[in-house]
């Protein structure tokens, strides 16, 4: 067996050649800087955890100074925008039910009476749960109220009522993103998740299209051998997986201001594993499609529990252990953490070294699968 | 006939490639000379395009060794690329490509020298010049076949591998590039191409048929048609279809076809075929014994194979 001579010239034509063929497919090629920048809108924009003026209905029997503050503590959280006041309890079941508003606070007509007697009434504050996190945080605001909004009102000789100091002081420290802004924690997550999404698809559509046309059978009768086929045809789309980095690196500076804490090159030089692993499953996936609807299929397969279990979407350890272990297989879970911790945590190489080794060991299994299926489908 | 070794730009023994417990290729011996025209026939399936792509290296054959070009076929696959030019069944150029770019990248592949000026060369020789900026994928089946064969030429081969050139193209094109390849081969080409055209068959200098993978018949079209030792008698009359009818079945008629106005009834025993064909020699029908052609000699080698082999 004579020893493998890649051929850089052979490389660079098939290189060149797949460059043309990306200009010419201005639907997929729009698709490979549209997506990131669609994606970018809907995510950056559109998702928010943490969600502020929530409609509310409030319905105050008690016309007092104190039902007034309340209320006023309410507005002034920002969770709460008092849009209606419905005159009986069955107009807030009604808008409850019909959507119309989230939450209703519904204040008895003895409020302030029971107050000033010392005798702790009650305060409804009925809510939509039917998506929790959309009210999670509100409630958890109103908690915090409770305690303090009367402060001001309850003086002098109503001072006996405030609320007592708790026992100690809870000092919280929310590190890395204080102001729980949605954005930070998503746009930089946006990079693994796109990255996943079109370098798997396009790998696995490139390599399959040239098989489906009969144009593979008729490159490798040519001195062109397999290995330089592969990497030049996956090298351009490395090069397009660099372009969606930078524009995300980009939006994620100025247009949704993320504190960028940690290096940059550094990010962009593990970014390079990552978007191999991820070719490695294009390539594997185009040695099992019989053609490019099935590649993207299969594609798709991949892409799902990727997005859903890698915390991108929900909070990892929010999810059960079977579908963390899960999670964990994937390289975009562990890219996820990469990128997050370098952007905001200000992490370096030995911080993130724990989430770049299940990369590489995916990057290595998945290789020797595609390399040896592709090895199968020439002979 | 006596042929020195180097002569032989293909020479290979027993090649044979199974996929899963099917034979594809079953033990088939090759010669082709230098400058040689060689057809290689058989029906659908019967594992032409399998010896090719074993020829140019592209599968490993399971058993059998052999040379190709001087290099062995097993070890030297990669000298052997650089040198032939293959062209397969399809168009596998590409369609998102222009003709220029298409050419320039094959030149590329191939280390061309002078890439620019070969791709001029080639382009003017297809009388694509004015075209060049042209989408392949928009050419007509026969500009295809064109360009196809124009990229397998841009290096030079010394062999060239046609895997069913002219499927889908029209006669004058057909014409045309069958005369081609024969001013290639005058010049010292070597081309081995398969086909299932008769006329196409009967122009190249040397045929092999197989079927079922197995070599039936090879040598020139007159061996080919001598060793098939058949008898063909040609009839003329009336109502000929009923006459058909009746003959086909009889011992020794192995073929009846009818041929516009006339009836060719073909076998291989040819005391057999007259005894039987005795009742209907009167004088309402004309008969006459005329020689067998090729189309003959592959119907009946076919149906043999498929009688032993399938």
């Amino acid at each position: 067996m004579k020893l493998y001579q890649f051929n850089w010239r052979r490389f660079w034509a098939i290189v060149g050649k797949e460059f043309i063929q990306m200009r010419r497919d201005r639907l997929t090629f729009g698709m490979m800087v549209g997506i990131p920048l669609l994606q970018l809108v809907l995510f950056g924009y559109a998702i928010n955890s943490d969600p502020k003026h929530l409609p509310t209905a409030v319905y105050s029997a008690d016309n007092s100074v104190f039902s007034r503050t309340v209320v006023w503590g309410l507005r002034n959280s920002s969770y709460f925008d008092v849009i209606r006041e419905p005159r009986n309890e069955a107009d807030i079941q009604k808008m409850l039910a019909q959507g119309t508003v989230q939450f209703a606070v519904d204040i008895p007509v003895d409020f302030s009476r029971k107050l000033l007697r010392g005798e702790q009434p009650d305060l409804l504050l009925e809510a939509d749960a039917t998506d929790p996190s959309a009210v999670g945080y509100a409630i958890a605001a109103v908690n915090q109220l409770s305690t303090t909004v009367l402060n001001r009102d309850l003086i002098g000789p109503l001072a006996g009522l405030q609320g007592a100091p708790p026992p100690f002081n809870l000092v919280v420290h929310q590190h890395y993103n204080p102001e729980n802004n949605t954005q930070y924690n998503i746009v930089p997550g946006l990079m693994g998740v796109m990255l996943t999404m079109t370098m798997i698809i396009i790998t696995a559509l490139a390599i399959t299209r040239e098989r489906e046309r009969g144009t593979m059978e008729n490159l490798l009768s040519t001195p062109a051998r397999p290995g330089e086929v592969m990497i030049g045809k996956i090298v351009p789309y490395i090069t397009v997986g660099y372009i969606q980095i930078f524009l995300i690196l980009l939006a994620a500076r100025y247009l949704f201001s993320v504190p960028i804490v940690g290096s940059v090159s550094l990010l962009v030089v593990l970014a390079f594993l990552f978007i191999v692993a991820n070719l490695a499953v294009g390539i594997t996936f185009s040695t099992i499609a019989k053609n490019q609807l099935q590649a993207v299929q299969m594609a798709f397969f991949f892409f799902l529990p990727s997005l859903l279990l890698s915390g991108y979407m929900f909070p990892f350890r929010g999810m059960p252990v079977w579908a963390q272990d899960i999670g964990e297989i994937l390289p975009l879970t562990h890219f996820l953490r990469v990128v997050r911790g370098i952007l905001l945590k200000g992490n370096g190489l030995v911080d993130v070294s724990p989430d770049l080794w299940p990369i590489a060991l995916f990057l290595v299994v998945m290789l020797s699968i595609g390399i040896k299926r592709y090895r199968q489908t020439l002979d | 006939m006596v042929m020195s070794t180097s002569d032989l730009v293909i020479d290979v023994q027993g090649i044979t490639k199974r996929f899963g417990g099917r034979t594809v290729v079953n033990n088939i011996p090759m010669q082709v000379r230098r400058g040689e025209i060689y057809g290689f026939l058989g029906p659908n399936g019967s594992g032409k395009t399998t010896f090719l792509r074993m020829l140019c290296g592209l599968l490993t054959p399971d058993a059998g060794s052999g040379r190709c070009l001087g290099y062995d076929i097993r070890r030297e696959s990669g000298e052997i690329k650089k040198n032939v030019g293959y062209m397969t069944q399809r168009f596998s150029f590409y369609e998102d490509l222009t003709i220029e770019e298409n050419l320039d990248f094959v030149a590329q592949i191939y280390g061309v020298p002078q890439r620019k000026t070969a791709v001029d060369k080639s382009l003017e020789r297809l009388g694509l010049t004015a075209r060049r900026r042209q989408l392949a994928g928009t050419l007509s089946g026969g500009w295809k076949q064109r360009l196809a064969l124009a990229a397998c030429l841009i290096h030079e081969p010394r062999l060239l591998l046609l895997d069913e050139p002219t499927a889908g193209v029209d006669p004058k094109a057909r014409r045309d590039f069958w005369e081609e390849i024969h001013q290639l081969a005058a010049a010292g080409l070597t081309v081995l191409i398969t086909t299932h055209y008769m006329d196409e068959a009967e122009r190249c200098h040397r045929l092999a048929y197989i079927a079922y993978g197995n070599l039936l018949a090879r040598g020139s079209v007159e061996e080919v048609v001598q060793a098939a030792g058949l008898t063909t008698w040609e009839v003329t009359g009336p109502d000929l279809p009923a006459l058909a009818e009746k003959i086909r079945g009889q011992p020794g008629v192995e073929q009846v076809v009818a041929f516009g106005m006339t009836l060719h009834i073909s076998g291989r025993d040819a005391g057999k075929l007259r005894e039987s064909l005795n009742p209907w020699m009167t004088d309402a029908y004309q008969w006459q014994p005329i020689e067998s052609g090729l189309e003959h000699v592959f119907i009946s080698l076919m149906e043999t194979a498929r009688d032993n082999f399938s």
